[in-house]
């Protein structure tokens, strides 16, 4: 199996983790992963106002290539994978912005929306496939009570995402039991966490931080595994810490839990911070 | 607050229908959008709330809200709205409208060290600045 990948900023900063554990899992699932050569950052937030038609430029750039090398494009981070589906949703549905695109990136190819965005967890869902990758399985996490957190992104709007049912998901459960997990439900899993607030509204991502933390703590959770970096942050830098400063739960990329089931996780340095 | 041809008639309801999109008109008052919303505690006027003054032609009560700077993008209530009135494409239009056309910006460049320090990863730095400055 082989895909153009888009990695975006973050992964190749602050959330190195991230991407560096979904690439080692890969190769270790036989799965090429293929950096895309000229990728732009992505926007971070999918434009809501109608007139942003700039916006779209780097998705569709990278959509384009992806599509031109015959290959589907993968993203990990939940933001990057939001921006480029509903960008690409745009494309399809709206002929106007679809022409003001095509007019200003002047491609080989009129761009009409015929790549095929999709997240590293649909990869192994749809592609793969969790029974697949369940006989992969060297190390299974027995007896590991996690928690799957959602957030938005990679939900909503469901009709554009169609990612999972957007109010009562399973791929994450499905994929944590594929590992050898037991999966905690709990109510808040697809609850925003606060996302950007924590910029400048420090106070109201915190309380809706606590109330997912709680939840997760309450049906029994041990950790936490996302697939954002900011809700990686959010969730780990504004929760209540341990009198010893640890967080009370602690929080993983999803994909760090998967290198440890193959049985190639690494020695992962601490990070300085 | 007081209701007049003129406030229905405004440019700038005609700005926010252009750059959401979206129709306040459809908005039946349900209430589901509020009961959905993560950060309604919050709030100083309640989601559908918005929806009414913004029907109501009272948009200087919708732009001097805390709300919109509140409201999270984080697409639940669309998800719930039975008229499929898309209210965070309404949030973002007002900020759009302020950030564009009254400098509303609400964060700085120079604050950013301090914020990085704490680890904020480069996706919320971006975030921030799209969503609350120009
Ligand atoms: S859910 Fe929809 S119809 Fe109901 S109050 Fe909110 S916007 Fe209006
Ligand atoms: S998009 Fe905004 S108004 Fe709607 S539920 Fe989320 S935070 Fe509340």
């Amino acid at each position: 199996m082989r895909y153009s990948y888009y990695p975006g900023c973050t992964l190749k900063t602050s959330a190195a983790v991230l991407e560096e554990s979904a690439l080692n899992a890969a190769k270790a699932l036989g799965i090429e992963l293929v950096e895309q050569e000229e990728w732009q950052c992505c926007g971070a937030v999918f434009p809501l106002a109608t007139d942003e038609i700039a916006s779209f430029l780097s998705s569709v750039r990278s959509l384009d290539a992806a599509r031109s090398a015959g290959e589907k494009l993968v993203t990990i981070c939940a933001a990057c994978h939001h921006v480029i589906k509903r960008a690409n949703h745009v494309i399809q549905s709206d002929g106007e912005v679809r022409d003001k695109v095509n007019n200003y990136l002047e491609l080989d190819n009129y761009y009409s929306g015929q790549g095929e965005a999709i997240h590293y967890l649909e990869m192994l869902r749809d592609d793969l496939g969790f029974d697949k990758l369940a006989e992969q399985v060297k190390e299974p996490l027995t007896g590991r009570k996690i928690a799957a957190y959602y957030g938005c992104l990679l939900l909503r709007p469901a009709k554009v995402m169609q990612f999972d049912d957007a109010e009562d998901p399973s791929i994450m459960e499905d994929y944590l039991s594929a590992l050898g997990a037991t999966p905690v439900e709990y109510p808040y899993r697809t609850e925003c966490c606060g996302v950007y607030l924590s910029v400048n509204n420090e106070e109201i991502a915190a309380g809706m931080v606590k109330k997912i933390i709680n939840s997760a703590r309450r049906s029994g959770a041990e950790a936490i595994v996302n697939a954002c970096p900011l809700c990686h942050y959010n969730l780990l830098e504004l929760q209540d810490k341990t009198p010893q400063g640890e967080p009370v739960l602690p929080v993983y990329y999803f994909t760090e839990l998967l290198e440890e089931a193959l049985g190639v996780k690494r020695e992962v340095e601490e990070k300085t911070r | 607050m007081k209701v007049t041809i003129e406030s229905l008639r405004s440019d700038i309801l005609k700005d926010i229908a252009d750059i959401s999109g979206e129709n306040v008109a459809e908005c039946y008052q349900c209430g589901k959008c509020t009961a959905a919303c993560p950060v309604n505690q919050a709030m100083d006027i309640l989601p559908h709330q918005v929806l009414r003054l913004l029907q109501l032609g009272l948009v200087d009560e919708v732009m001097n809200s805390k709300t919109i700077w509140i409201c999270a993008s984080c697409f639940t209530c669309a998800g719930r709205c039975p008229r499929d009135v898309d209210l965070a494409n309404v949030m973002e239009a007002v900020r759009v409208l302020l950030l564009r056309e009254r400098g509303a910006s609400r964060i700085k460049a120079e604050d950013m060290p301090e914020i990085l320090r704490k680890g904020m990863p480069e996706q919320g730095i971006v975030s921030g600045f799209r969503k609350y400055a120009k």
